[in-house]
């Protein structure tokens, strides 16, 4: 009957694995340490996005909106005060901003760079700019640099086809962009940091 | 009614019924996979599609109600295609583990590839590679087995009102998770287990022991004790022939003793025990302390989770009394070690449960140690017992009928009908009305708290008084009670209830979360049933009146709330930190 013994060893490994997968694999939605630790909220903020908002129909995305428009993501601390003020389940607020693309749960970095993999900039070649955008930074789309310098994210049409392929950088469009000029791009929002 | 035709055969309906339920009534199965009994449709995976006649548009029946004329067909050569591709497409996101899961040969998405003759794989794989989660020892999450029925989530967040489990993500991306990825046991879970008793896959399986367990009957230096409770009994037949409902106890204690048991006792024994302790403690408050009413039940360790979180203004209300294995546990180990002469650090108490919170519940806190000892080693649901009898090939349905072993195993009509929602309420009663009048009831069945609504309210007159109670099962149908003892202890009113009994699943532990799959309410009542006739059979139906309970009191224990009962048989509760749900 020894043979019956470890059903669970399987499990138990698995742990570790998942301690593993923070951070790194499922990047955009995982919770960083750091995210874990952010202690600095403004409580009147949130009260102010939920009192705006309580009765209205559709409120939890506004509340959300406001609260992102703060802090730039949705720290955990802040969804849980929010799940308070507005009396709204934790799991239902994750289900909002994990579903909505545009709802962050990493802070942001100092450069947003949005590489458009609509259609036009698709054929154009946008799949290379990623590419090189990854290489470069050494970070998968969704992720941060570790020194919180650049955010890296794959977009669906920027409304500029014309104008195919594009990278925004904090909303700054460059156009017609080729991947020897990823590297412009690059040390351009470098320099402009160090300025 | 509407009149309609399914496959050409005509047949009226309640206005209302879906497509799936009227199929029901002309003899034919819809195949689904995300619609249970217990829930609403979601329309989420897609296999239950009908076509009507003359259109080419195929509809959900799971959701779609009836209408007058409808002709529905249910299988044609293009429907049956269509369903098995869905099956194929669901197939390429789950891995083809069937041999190495613990659903096996009870897995509804296997049952549907076997059904529809799938032989091959028609679609490239892709896996998400998401760790699993057995954080809270009760419960092991493998979201990489999930089909997005939704079940878990419904039961989690509707049913259960617990809100542990959401989707995150969207989509392929579409993934079952605690808010933000956090562990399961960081999160509201109470580890009812209800999501693993709905689950269609393995993605959320009981935390398997049964291999410990096999190790503790192998060493010689260990002298393992099982105890049973009250709704194995009528459920753990299912997995062998047997119908919902068979009392299938004196075989249990056979299998139990040929499994390498040393003694077998019962569960019920231990709930014999809390009605005494329960009933003094009620009596008590009724009459010296009214302010501590209502009292509420607390054997139900999910339903004590779920208190500590969401309703820690309520602890004072609690009945301190542990929950009945926890008594049999204490006890194995203190007065039965005592009288047998064995050393209880040698003890091994094992104990088989409809549930998967107690395997929580036994180390929650130090007075789960009472005897010096873990006083429950381990805690088994019914579907691993129904696995460890399988595997010791025990001819189940065969074997002789034996009976428990003295000192903790002999019980009382009263003490079986735990198991079942109202039961302790109605355990309680009886002994109560004794304590209380020195008189015995003309009829100790109480009808009214009986039954499967979600709610139950009452008055029961005991001698001169009235006793007002409510039973809740289901967690979702406890918020309706508690708040209006809220508001009464808010506005300095009289609570409206002087005794309240809570069982976190539907229908009580008959309805587990650790009992063979596809409970639906017919299920329940069936095995309840099953413990309503137990509780005829038996000659005594007071718990006070168990022969093995008094002699307890008198060699052991002492007067019931006395200290050593204090120390052995009751124990404290604290508020969590709150985690809003």
């Amino acid at each position: 009957m020894t043979g019956m013994a470890s059903n669970n060893s399987k499990h138990d490994s698995t742990v570790f694995m998942r301690t593993q997968a923070f951070g790194s694999g499922f990047n955009d939605k995982r919770i960083s340490k750091e995210h874990m630790k952010l202690t600095t909220i403004d409580g009147q903020q949130i009260k102010q996005a939920v009192g705006k908002w309580k009765d209205k129909p559709g409120n939890l995305i506004m509340m959300l909106h406001e609260v992102q428009g703060c802090y730039g993501y949705v720290p955990r601390e802040v969804a849980l005060k929010l799940s308070h003020e507005a009396d709204v389940p934790l799991a239902r607020i994750y289900e909002v901003i994990t579903f909505y693309n545009y709802f962050k749960l990493q802070p942001p970095g100092k450069f947003n760079i949005a590489v458009c993999m609509g259609t036009a900039c698709y054929l154009k070649g946008a799949p290379e700019l990623m590419q090189e955008l990854k290489n470069r930074l050494s970070i998968d789309e969704g992720q941060t640099t570790g020194d919180g310098m650049f955010h890296l994210d794959g977009v669906r049409c920027l409304g500029c086809c014309g104008l195919a392929p594009v990278v925004a950088v904090n909303g700054r469009v460059h156009a017609k962009v080729k991947k020897g000029d990823i590297i412009d791009i690059l040390s351009k929002c470098k320099k402009e940091a160090n300025s | 009614m509407i009149r309609a035709k399914i496959n050409g055969i005509s047949l009226r309906v309640p206005e209302g019924a879906t497509i799936l339920e009227a199929a029901e009534k002309v003899q034919i199965k819809i195949p689904v996979l995300c619609k249970h009994p217990d829930l609403p449709p979601t329309a989420a995976c897609g296999i239950c599609i009908v076509k009507l006649k003359g259109m080419n548009k195929m509809l959900r029946a799971c959701c779609t109600p009836i209408e007058e004329g409808m002709e529905i067909i249910t299988h044609d050569p293009e429907i049956v295609e269509v369903r098995r591709s869905v099956i194929e497409l669901i197939l390429s996101k789950h891995p083809n583990e069937c041999l190495s899961c613990g659903r096996n040969r009870n897995c509804e998405l296997q049952k549907l590839a076997g059904d529809f003759g799938i032989n091959e794989q028609s679609f490239p794989q892709y896996l998400a590679d998401i760790p699993a989660d057995n954080s809270t020892k009760s419960l092991v999450l493998e979201p990489r087995k999930c089909i997005s029925c939704g079940r878990c989530v419904h039961v989690c967040q509707q049913m259960q009102n617990v809100w542990a489990l959401s989707f995150l993500e969207r989509g392929f991306d579409t993934r079952i998770s605690p808010a933000g990825d956090i562990q399961l046991a960081d999160s509201p879970c109470v580890k009812c287990g209800q999501c693993s008793a709905h689950c269609p896959t393995g993605a959320i399986f009981e935390y398997d022991e049964t291999g410990k367990v096999w190790e503790l009957l192998q060493d010689e230096n260990k002298y393992c004790i099982v105890q049973i409770a009250p709704a194995v009994r009528v459920a753990v037949g299912e997995w062998f022939g047997f119908k919902s409902g068979a009392n299938t106890t004196r075989k249990l204690y056979a299998a139990l003793r040929r499994m390498g048991f040393r003694a077998v006792f019962d569960t019920n024994f231990g709930a014999d025990l809390t009605i005494v302790e329960e009933a003094h403690e009620f009596v008590h408050r009724f009459t010296k302390e009214p302010t501590k009413l209502p009292l509420i039940t607390s054997c139900c360790p999910a339903w004590v989770d779920f208190m500590e979180k969401f309703y820690p203004d309520m602890v004072d209300h609690f009945s301190s009394c542990k929950s009945p294995h926890q008594m049999v546990g204490a006890l194995s180990k203190t007065y039965y070690a005592q009288k047998q002469r064995l050393d209880p650090s040698k003890i091994v108490v094992v104990s088989i449960m409809p549930c998967t919170a107690k395997k929580h519940e036994i180390s929650r806190d130090r007075e789960m140690f009472a005897s010096g000892h873990q006083d429950v080693d381990i805690s088994l649901t019914t579907r691993e017992l129904a696995r460890m009898i399988k595997q010791a090939g025990i001819d189940f349905p065969n074997l002789p009928e034996e009976d428990a072993d003295h000192m903790l195993g002999e019980y009382s009509g009263a003490g079986t009908i735990f198991g079942m929602t109202g039961g302790v309420m109605e355990a309680a009663l009886r002994t109560a009305y004794d304590y209380v009048t020195g008189g015995k009831l003309k009829n100790v069945d109480f009808e009214n708290v009986r039954g499967l609504q979600g709610v139950k309210e009452g008055t029961i007159p005991v001698g001169s008084h009235e006793v007002k109670v409510a039973v809740a099962h289901g967690l979702s149908n406890v918020e309706y009670v508690l708040n209006k003892v809220r508001e009464a202890k808010k506005n300095d009113r009289v609570p409206p209830y002087h005794f309240i009994e809570v069982m976190a699943c539907p229908g009580g532990c008959v309805g587990g979360g650790g009992q063979p799959y596809g409970v639906t309410d017919a299920v329940r009542n069936q095995r309840g049933d099953g413990l309503y006739e137990d509780d005829r059979e038996h000659k005594i139906r007071y718990s006070h009146e168990n022969p093995f309970v008094k002699k307890l009191y008198k060699e052991f224990l002492g007067e019931p709330r006395s200290e050593k009962v204090h120390h052995l048989l009751h124990t404290t509760y604290r508020p969590m930190p709150e985690y809003k749900r």
